[in-house]
């Protein structure tokens, strides 16, 4: 047990019934796990900051607030309740995930190099080990990443596994179309290595 | 309580999602190349697996259907998963595991959380003018392929028992992932 905890990589049918245990666990204690969702609660946190006006008390509206901004105001406010209210569940969550990510690095054996944790090794096989060109295309791939989850309604966690398990036709849709960008891009943008 | 629910489940996710490999980009542009299946038999495997035991568990009345949450289906689910695959190939993060390896001590993963919350704000700024247009077609509202029991959920093989459909499906995946190969043959040694 204590050498599964420190191991830096499970095998493929441990990840697998992990991954199965903590989904399932999610939907049967409070509900399925989403995360991009929370990129938006925080961006309006932050925009809260500099405007009185982004999200305000109205007692008409089902969550309690509603925003100018017609994303923050959707479903009633809701997204706009959670900007004001971040200690609630979902924000919570994916803060504890950063959490859980830190602990588990450190409860490792063996080291990785500090290029590699920059620079992965298909990266810096094609194109070289200089950090600033991994950061502007990383850069643009989590503007992307985000833009394309909040347009779909959903990221990996949210639409793919969550979605899949219940069945949802949303779901397949989804990882129909990531999946049928995403892997001829990854064949075309780092081929070569072997 | 749901707060410390929060703590302990975002932690255990995070825990497990860096311990797969999933937090590594090296894995996940490897996956997507289709060189190292070691993650897509974990992913098929989870999902087979958490959608049997779902289905098994509201079928026997331990688990209520209110606890789901189906997402609607539009065209902008397929497109906005498109644009996704893109950020996903390129950087090798998606949200939830781009969080967790900025966690895990990766700089690139937190640039690429700053590039998401700009892309999500600039969604945030669009969605006013995007909401009435195509993006937003209807393609079957909040459909489910096995009934769930929840009525707000229509399903598309009512007919059928839904233990029957999803337990189906949950096994074809479990079997893809385990006859998968986990990596394509003679790739990847140099690598290491």
């Amino acid at each position: 047990m204590k050498n599964f905890i420190y191991q830096s990589q499970w095998g493929w049918l441990s990840s697998g019934v992990f991954l199965g245990i903590i989904f399932l666990l999610t939907v049967v204690l409070v509900k399925p796990i989403g995360v991009s969702t929370q990129f938006v609660i925080l961006d309006g946190i932050i925009w809260n900051l500099f405007s009185d006006q982004i999200v305000v008390e109205d007692n008409n509206a089902k969550s309690g607030y509603s925003s100018p901004n017609a994303y923050l105001n959707k479903s009633g406010g809701k997204y706009a309740k959670n900007i004001v209210n971040p200690l609630n569940y979902s924000f919570i969550f994916v803060i504890a995930m950063i959490a859980g990510g830190f602990i588990a690095r450190r409860l490792h054996t063996g080291n990785e190099s500090k290029d590699k944790l920059i620079v992965p090794i298909v990266w810096s096989d094609r194109y070289g080990h200089s950090p600033g060109k991994r950061y502007l295309v990383v850069f643009v791939g989590g503007f992307l990443a985000l833009f394309g989850a909040r347009l779909a309604g959903g990221c990996t966690s949210g639409h793919m596994m969550s979605g899949m398990m219940q069945t949802s036709l949303s779901g397949y849709l989804f990882a129909m179309g990531a999946f049928a960008v995403a892997v001829p891009v990854a064949i075309l943008m780092y081929k070569g290595e072997e | 309580m749901n707060i410390v629910l929060a703590i302990v489940l975002g932690l255990l996710f995070g825990f497990i999602l860096q311990k797969i490999g999933a937090a590594n980009p090296q894995k996940i542009i490897d996956m997507l190349r289709l060189k190292d299946f070691h993650l897509m038999k974990a992913i098929l495997f989870g999902i087979g697996l958490s959608s049997l035991l779902l289905f098994v568990l509201i079928n026997i009345g331990i688990i209520d259907s209110s606890h789901l949450s189906v997402k609607a289906s539009y065209t902008g689910v397929i497109i906005g998963g498109a644009i996704l695959g893109l950020g996903w190939a390129i950087a090798g993060f998606c949200p939830g595991t781009g969080v967790v390896a900025a966690g895990a001590g990766r700089k690139d993963a937190l640039v690429f959380i700053l590039g998401g919350l700009l892309g999500a704000f600039v969604f945030t700024l669009l969605y006013a003018s995007l909401k009435a247009t195509f993006l937003f077609a209807d393609l079957g509202g909040k459909a489910t392929i096995a009934a769930t029991g929840n009525e707000k959920f229509a399903a598309l093989i009512p007919s059928m028992p839904a233990i029957a459909i999803a337990g189906g499906i949950a096994i074809v995946l479990m079997i893809i992932a385990w006859i998968l190969p986990e990596k394509q043959k003679n790739q990847h040694i140099a690598a290491k």
